[in-house]
């Protein structure tokens, strides 16, 4: 009985003519305390057998094998246990939630450990000055509270800065070129363009170090260097563009050229602004894929611990780049230093997500609303629901 | 017409009135790929009339439909033969181009699709921007397109609303707001009420009825009430194994209902089948 309750809509109450008493609300999916407790006496029956088991006798050590075994473990002791009290069917699908949802925190805790213990080496050594001053009078022996990162902020602000400017209109173009335009052409450009996301980063730093900073006889440049992150990044903008381009309903094409609209006004017009936030989230993920980028700055911007805000001539500094060159000396004050820069760079990866973000999700006509219609609007099934209700 | 507006017709910046306009159709073919899915259909579609195109599914009429605004030649693969003209003009001729073809024949889909990225005013003004007309008197321009279209009342004190936060049945209003708002000379739909509730299919057509004085109306339908309760004029498609897809019969939507030539149009319209 209990096995079928899944499918059942939930009773309210709704007869209030009748006589009737209230009836009990049933809530099927309601996690309950019992199923707490089952939870987490499997978790520790598992645990306790397999620690048994590896700890006290068989050869193995090592807490990754451990922590699998017991994950393994855990869920069959926790279907079974479910089994025995709610039947198969819920515990199938218990289990089923369990193991997805240790595989999310499994990828979920490493992320958060790197997080952490950047903040943790780095954060400590973080000073206001460090937004003001250089390295430029700072030596290896000075401690990582001392000197900044300002030259290295301005670096990898305008390096970024730059390849965006160049990839997200090439990028967005490219990716309506290949779902609004189509043609002869769009297989190969296709190809192209998965075949330069498999570039390595080194690869681009080199090809830009020999065209370029060599025999074009530029030398070492912030430009020089954004143009290598321009090759990286172009890739990821005009995919994900693409993919989003897709999500956006046909009917909005046909109703723009219905409407008497040239091909090229429904896309900039209808198709681009329907996808705007996607579009958005692939010039995120565009960057956010270079400006972690150490190699190809190495051979084209070179390094430069005094600030150079041109970056059209001379070494300039990155704050990936900087960590890096501070790091390899192995000193400790510059160990830590080179923590404190890529604790700064991932503060600075936080602040372009959120910022983008909240420009993005900008509303039709005003009010904070958007963020409701606006995503599942590129749901096709999305264009009957009412979504809010009269003001 | 008064020379005034006459006068008012020439001058570009101005949107008036359209006049509406009789759509001919001769000997009409369609193919998609090698498949012939429309055999040579001829019907005239009168001004200040609307013409209900019937039929099953897959008789080609729907296929007819969009060759009337030239949105079948987007199809890949897609041909067609034959002759359509908006008051003698042949629309498929070398001096026409397809978005000014689509520009005076409009357009309304099975599924109500305002552009969700716009208020509903900007849905209203959507066409007139996407056309690339000037724009004076946008105001006006709403008002009047959404008053014809039966929507004004609930929605004027929300136009800087998103168009896609209302129902289904405001939504598809919407569209044909949107649609007059280009000042169309015919206005086709392509059965605008089967994803609505009775009481929005009711203020639908009320709304065709409203506008059938000034642009001239084609509807396909599945609904034979609907057939019967907006049009005037009635063409029946049907569809044989292994041939295309043709006009069995047309005529008063009276004599359609109550009283056909063709038994295969007596069994339809009063749903025998077999």
């Amino acid at each position: 009985m209990a096995t079928s309750l899944r499918a059942r809509p939930r009773f309210r109450r709704a007869h209030r003519r009748d006589a009737k008493p209230d009836p009990t609300a049933r809530r099927p999916r309601r996690f309950t305390r019992r199923d707490g407790a089952v939870l987490a006496a499997s978790a520790i029956a598992s645990g306790s057998i397999v620690w048994l088991l590896y700890e006290r006798i068989l050869p193995f050590a090592g807490i990754q094998g451990f922590l699998v075994l017991w994950f393994g473990t855990f869920l069959a002791m926790y279907g079974l246990a479910v089994r025995e009290l709610e039947g198969t069917l819920i515990a199938k699908d218990r289990v089923a939630a369990a193991a997805i949802g240790g595989v999310s925190l499994a990828i979920i805790v490493p992320l958060l450990a790197i997080l952490g213990y950047t903040a943790w080496r780095g954060a400590v050594y973080l000073r206001a000055h460090f937004f003001t001053e250089t390295l430029e009078f700072t030596g290896p022996e000075d401690p990582a509270t001392s000197g900044g990162g300002l030259q290295a902020i301005v670096g990898t602000l305008e390096q970024v800065g730059i390849a965006a400017m160049i990839s997200v209109p090439l990028g967005v173009l490219t990716a309506v070129f290949l779902n609004e335009v189509g043609g002869r052409l769009r297989r190969p450009v296709r190809v192209f363009v998965d075949a330069m996301s498999g570039v390595p980063s080194i690869v681009a730093g080199l090809f830009i170090y020999i065209i370029l900073v060599v025999r074009a006889d530029w030398g070492f440049s912030g430009f020089a260097g954004a143009l290598a992150l321009t090759i990286l990044m172009l890739p990821t903008v005009t995919r994900t563009s693409e993919v989003v381009l897709r999500l956006v309903p046909g009917g909005l094409r046909e109703a723009s050229l219905a409407l008497g609209a040239p091909e090229w006004r429904t896309a900039w017009n209808v198709v681009l602004p329907t996808a705007r936030l996607g579009i958005i989230t692939a010039v995120i993920l565009g960057m956010a894929r270079v400006i972690g980028e150490t190699a190809p700055l190495i051979v084209t911007t070179l390094g430069n611990t005094s600030l150079n805000a041109n970056p059209f001539d001379g070494p300039q500094d990155a704050l990936p780049l900087r960590s890096y060159l501070l790091f390899i000396q192995g000193v400790d004050n510059q160990v830590n230093r080179a923590w404190l820069y890529a604790f700064v760079l991932i503060m600075l990866v936080l602040i372009l997500f959120v910022a983008a973000r909240v420009l993005g999700a900008r509303r039709v006509g005003g009010r904070g609303e958007r963020r409701r219609t606006r995503e599942p609007s590129l749901d096709p099934a999305d264009g009957v629901v009412p979504v809010s209700p009269a003001s | 017409m008064s020379p005034v507006q006459t006068e008012a017709r020439s001058d570009p910046d101005v949107v008036t009135l359209p006049e509406p306009a009789t759509l001919f159709a001769e000997g009409v073919h369609a193919w998609f790929g090698d498949h012939h899915v429309l055999a040579d259909v001829t019907l005239e579609m009168p001004a200040r009339a609307i013409t209900a195109l019937i039929g099953p599914s897959g008789c080609g009429k729907s296929t007819f439909l969009r060759i009337l605004n030239r949105m079948h030649e987007l199809v890949p693969g897609a041909a067609l033969a034959g002759e359509i003209r908006l008051d003698g003009v042949d629309l498929y001729g070398q001096q026409m181009r397809a978005t000014e073809t689509r520009r005076r024949i409009g357009m309304v889909f099975q599924k109500p699709n305002p552009f969700p990225a716009m208020t509903i005013r900007e849905n209203v003004l959507s066409g007139l921007k996407l056309s690339g007309m000037k724009l004076r008197n946008a105001g006006d321009v709403v008002e009047r397109t959404l008053t014809q279209a039966g929507l004004w009342t609930e929605v004027k004190n929300r136009l800087d609303r998103p168009g896609g936060a209302l129902s289904g049945g405001q939504q598809q209003r919407l569209c044909i707001a949107r649609s007059l708002a280009v000042s169309p000379q015919v206005l086709l739909m392509d059965e605008p009420c089967s994803a609505l509730d009775p009481t929005s299919t009711r203020r639908i057509e009320e709304t065709m009825q409203e506008i059938a004085h000034f642009v001239t109306i084609v509807i396909v339908t599945h609904n034979m009430q609907q057939a019967q309760r907006v049009s005037q004029q009635c063409a029946f498609f049907n569809v044989e194994e292994g041939s295309p897809g043709a006009i069995v019969e047309i005529g008063p939507t009276e004599k359609i209902f109550d009283d056909p030539d063709d038994p295969r149009t007596a069994d339809y319209v009063h749903g025998r089948f077999g």
